[in-house]
């Protein structure tokens, strides 16, 4: 029987390829790809947060150029992350740079947005506040807009981060390491191998669950980061809302 | 590395490159419009019901959270079709449509006033012309900025399957870079992003053609 077509006995292999201990060692084992994985996010995310907190914030803050954020977000979601990130490694070199460059301007729009939208939507009557205790501009948005604003910038990493987690699966196919890896080595291996469909399958499996784990991890941080100013009673109605997943709708999916 | 810029590909395929634009248009689109015929009426069971909106919008956002290439390989395994069968990236597809417009459609229809509802009540609706006619019509406008949100999306989201042979403009991308091709593959870039731009201005045109009274009320109020 194909051993592509389903039934039983794929779910089977799959299983038996993804428990397999051979597979849970070594350099091309399912951790080192996991870390890998993690790897390139994490520094995917951490220099596009570098680059659009401060720049989401500002915007929010003067309110100035704000047509950057609809239009970038907009057009950057049309945008077909497989073209950008292949286009970019063929016009330079196979490594770890065009990934990472391309994957950062994946990840920039959410956190823009958000950060944006959370220094927006701070109470006006806050920073009005502030600003009647003799707080200047910048001490404003230091201690009062970007602490109100945390559990959106929080949230639009955290979109950003699931975004990167699901195109850095990609990275394999221009030969770099992750989890994306098993899909691609699985497809090649073509038909009838063992390290064929029951490799891609248990690859999916895995980077499924990581995307679902990393999501739950970081919608704990996020809860856990509102202050404890915006938790109390008078506010909490408030809070709510803040607190609200962001709907799919401002996010978007490219990959 | 070396890059070719062979611009006489580009003359010589035409017939290729708009076959490749069918097949993306085929394999992204249909599954977007099974997916919003769904979401209606899942949205409105979750709109009525809180014990299904309980369940149907955190499956939601779990299937959303899924990444492509993942679900796409999975797609064989779960229903049984072969690696290279376009149901593989329409299945996906169509879930994440699912999962994106069932909040959309709940959340519009929640938001429909109750004296709406009411008055329409009143003045002798039915409940399923009630729905049609009064309660529907007003979520309109959410609905379509959901579309706009999953059209574009599965315009770049196909591209993914040609990592495992499926993928109309996609396959073009692959193509080229394998063959050191830039040509090839700016060509498909710049396709799916028109494409995408011209399909959201469109849904944006229909949506507030379709919704006169939206514009009416602006007018009023200015």
């Amino acid at each position: 029987m194909d051993p592509r077509t389903a039934g039983g006995e794929p779910v089977n292999s799959a299983l038996d390829w993804l428990f397999n201990p051979d597979h849970w060692s070594g350099p091309t084992g399912i951790p080192t790809r996991i870390l890998e994985h993690l790897g390139y996010t994490a520094l995917t995310v951490v220099i596009a947060a570098a680059i659009a907190v401060p720049i989401g914030a500002i915007i929010g803050h003067t309110g100035r150029g704000t047509f950057l954020i609809a239009g970038l977000s907009n057009g950057l979601r049309a945008l077909p992350e497989l073209g950008l990130l292949t286009l970019l490694v063929l016009l330079t070199y196979v490594g770890l740079l065009p990934v990472v460059i391309s994957l950062v301007i994946l990840a920039l729009p959410p956190i823009l947005a958000g950060t944006y939208a959370g220094v927006r939507n701070v109470d006006r009557a806050v920073v009005d506040a502030a600003q009647g205790m003799g707080m200047r501009g910048s001490t404003v948005l230091w201690k009062v807009e970007l602490p109100n604003a945390l559990p959106l910038i929080l949230g639009g990493i955290r979109s950003a981060t699931l975004q990167v987690i699901a195109t850095a699966t990609i990275a394999a196919y221009v030969a770099l390491g992750g989890l994306g890896r098993f899909v691609i080595d699985g497809n090649n291996a073509g038909a009838g191998s063992p390290d064929g469909y029951p490799q891609m399958a248990a690859g999916a499996i895995v980077i499924a669950v990581l995307a679902l784990v990393v999501e739950g991890v970081l919608e704990v941080v996020q809860r856990l980061a509102v202050s404890p100013g915006l938790r109390n009673a008078a506010t909490r109605k408030r809070t709510s809302r803040i607190w609200r997943k962001p709907t799919p709708e401002l996010v978007g999916k490219s990959t | 590395m070396n890059v070719d810029w062979p611009w006489p590909w580009l003359p010589r395929n035409v017939d290729k490159i708009a076959e490749a634009t069918g097949e993306h248009l085929y394999l992204a689109l249909l599954p977007v419009l099974f997916g919003l015929i769904v979401s209606i009426p899942l949205g409105w069971a979750a709109s009525r019901w809180p014990a299904v909106r309980l369940v149907l919008v955190p499956l939601a956002g779990v299937l959303y959270t899924i990444p492509s290439l993942a679900l796409i390989t999975l797609v064989p395994l779960l229903i049984g079709t072969k690696i290279i069968d376009p149901l593989n990236v329409q299945v996906p597809l169509a879930i994440y449509t699912v999962a994106l417009l069932v909040r959309s459609v709940t959340d519009a229809l929640l938001a429909v006033p109750g004296e709406v509802t009411a008055a329409a009540t009143a003045v002798g609706f039915r409940p399923t012309k009630r729905f049609l006619s009064v309660e529907l019509p007003l979520a309109i406008p959410v609905i379509v900025a959901g579309l706009r949100v999953a059209v574009v999306s599965a315009m770049s989201l196909t591209s993914v399957g040609a990592l495992i042979g499926i993928g109309g403009l996609g396959e073009l991308i692959t193509e080229g870079f394998k063959r050191n091709n830039a040509v090839e593959m700016v060509v498909a870039i710049a396709l799916i992003l028109l494409i995408a731009l011209v399909l959201d201005a469109l849904l944006l045109t229909v949506g507030k053609l379709i919704t006169p009274w939206t514009r009416a009320r602006q007018g009023a109020n200015r």
